[in-house]
């Protein structure tokens, strides 16, 4: 068996996962990053969008939106608004959550709105990750 | 005396009022329970925001970032986080009497107050003193943690115009079930968080990898850190007023029986009355007939 790294994924409603696992992928600020086990100290924020972690031959797929991870003594940490596994994801409301998000975002750039814009692109990268991520279990 | 039947009424009456608190009471019990599984939910993420924000402001310059500019305090801002609904003793009175006491205070100083509230009873409270910049309201039932980001978002804009040079929140500190105490806490400008275990910091194998940098990667937590704080002052508030509620439904109800007791005492002591008048009446009748 190969070392292991401890993965904890935490939100503001809870822990998410806590367990063992052999790779974690990430989506990293500049770029996507993978951490084995027994990484240097790392601390990086996060983009929306898709973490997954191996244990073994099994995959498993997570969406999170933003927040920020660190890596310290084989263990790392993601702290982020929110996560969810892509069985638990509610594709419907996603696409729902896409549509409204787009009109607000036309919206919002016809009249020229930066924090609706802002706001508008946030969810809409919440609502396509959300899809991806279901689609990948 | 009150006649039999006024007596009776009354009896019904507040035998009802009584089945009502017993019934809030048991639902703010369930309540609590829901409410404090949340704030424990919460306190993974929050004790490990701050142990990470510890370890970069140590290396951080703390000049150069807007939301920890320190300013000559001209205005204050205080958030006032109440409950939406009252019936929970004197817990939002207390919450309002501290911000009302910290807002002489200040303006004693010559400073100016903006208040934001978050939960209908501060909103009601301050009112009439016209300070009120921003009022959320009916949001403390169910709320989630982007119910906190909009109203830290607001906080920090307002803050970073340069209209408050200070924010403050106050909340109802959920300390048990059968204490509440107010509480204030400092919210802007973002103090460094100071490192107490020195020690532990060293038990880190070596100096952290910062992507991007620490610069950066500070202007992307601070937002996050109030909503951290005032999430927090939420989570307890909400804890807060369900125990409060509680205590006070409970005392309510007990109040509803001794004053049943009371009057059941009054109403058979107006019944032995009543009795008592009609034997006499009936005894004075057949003497009358004797006679």
């Amino acid at each position: 068996m190969a070392q292991q790294i401890r993965l904890e994924v935490v939100t503001p409603n809870g822990a998410v996962v806590s367990e063992d696992v052999d790779i974690v992928n990430a989506p990293g600020y500049g770029g996507d990053f993978g951490v084995l086990a027994n990484h240097a100290p790392f601390l990086s924020t996060i983009r929306i969008g898709l973490l997954t972690y191996d244990q073994g031959k099994k995959r498993e797929n997570l969406m999170i939106s933003g927040g920020f991870c660190e890596v310290s003594n084989n263990k790392i940490t993601f702290l982020v608004e929110s996560a969810e596994h892509g069985k638990q994801i509610d594709v419907d409301r996603a696409m729902r959550a896409k549509e409204r998000a787009e009109q607000r975002l036309a919206k919002a750039t016809q009249h020229d709105d930066l924090i609706n814009r802002t706001r508008a692109e946030a969810a809409l990268q919440r609502a396509l990750a959300r899809m991806k991520v279901s689609k990948m279990t | 005396m009150a006649s039999l039947k006024e007596v009776k009424n009354k009896i019904a009456g507040v035998k009802k009022t009584a089945q009502i608190t017993k019934a809030m009471n048991m639902v703010a019990s369930a309540r609590l329970r829901g409410a404090q599984t949340k704030m424990e939910a919460f306190r993974p993420y929050s004790s490990k925001f701050e142990e990470a924000m510890s370890n970069l402001s140590g290396g951080a310059n703390t000049g150069s970032f807007p939301l920890m500019e320190v300013r000559n305090v001209a205005t204050v801002e205080m958030v006032i986080v109440t409950s939406d609904r009252g019936l929970c003793g004197s817990f939002n009175a207390n919450i309002n009497k501290l911000a009302e006491k910290k807002m002489k205070a200040y303006e004693a100083e010559g400073k100016k107050v903006s208040i934001v509230c978050v939960g209908k009873k501060g909103h009601q409270y301050f009112k009439k003193t016209g300070k009120i910049r921003k009022s959320y309201t009916d949001i403390m039932a169910a709320f989630q943690m982007f119910h906190a980001r909009e109203i830290a978002q607001d906080i920090a804009d307002n803050f970073v115009k340069g209209a408050a040079d200070k924010v403050e929140v106050l909340y109802g500190h959920f300390k048990s079930v059968a204490i509440q105490r107010p509480a204030v806490q400092d919210m802007l400008p973002v103090q460094p968080v100071a490192n107490e275990q020195e020690g532990a910091k060293k038990a880190v194998s070596g100096d952290y990898i910062y992507e991007p940098s620490t610069e950066e990667i500070m202007d992307v937590m601070q937002p996050l850190y109030l909503n951290v704080i005032l999430y927090h002052a939420m989570l307890e508030v909400g804890a807060s007023e369900h125990a409060a509620r509680m205590t006070a439904m409970d005392n309510a109800t007990s109040a509803c029986r001794d004053i049943v007791n009371n009057l059941t005492l009054i109403y058979n002591k107006a019944r032995q009355a009543a009795v008592t008048g009609e034997l006499m009446d009936i005894v004075g009748g057949a003497e009358a007939l004797k006679g």
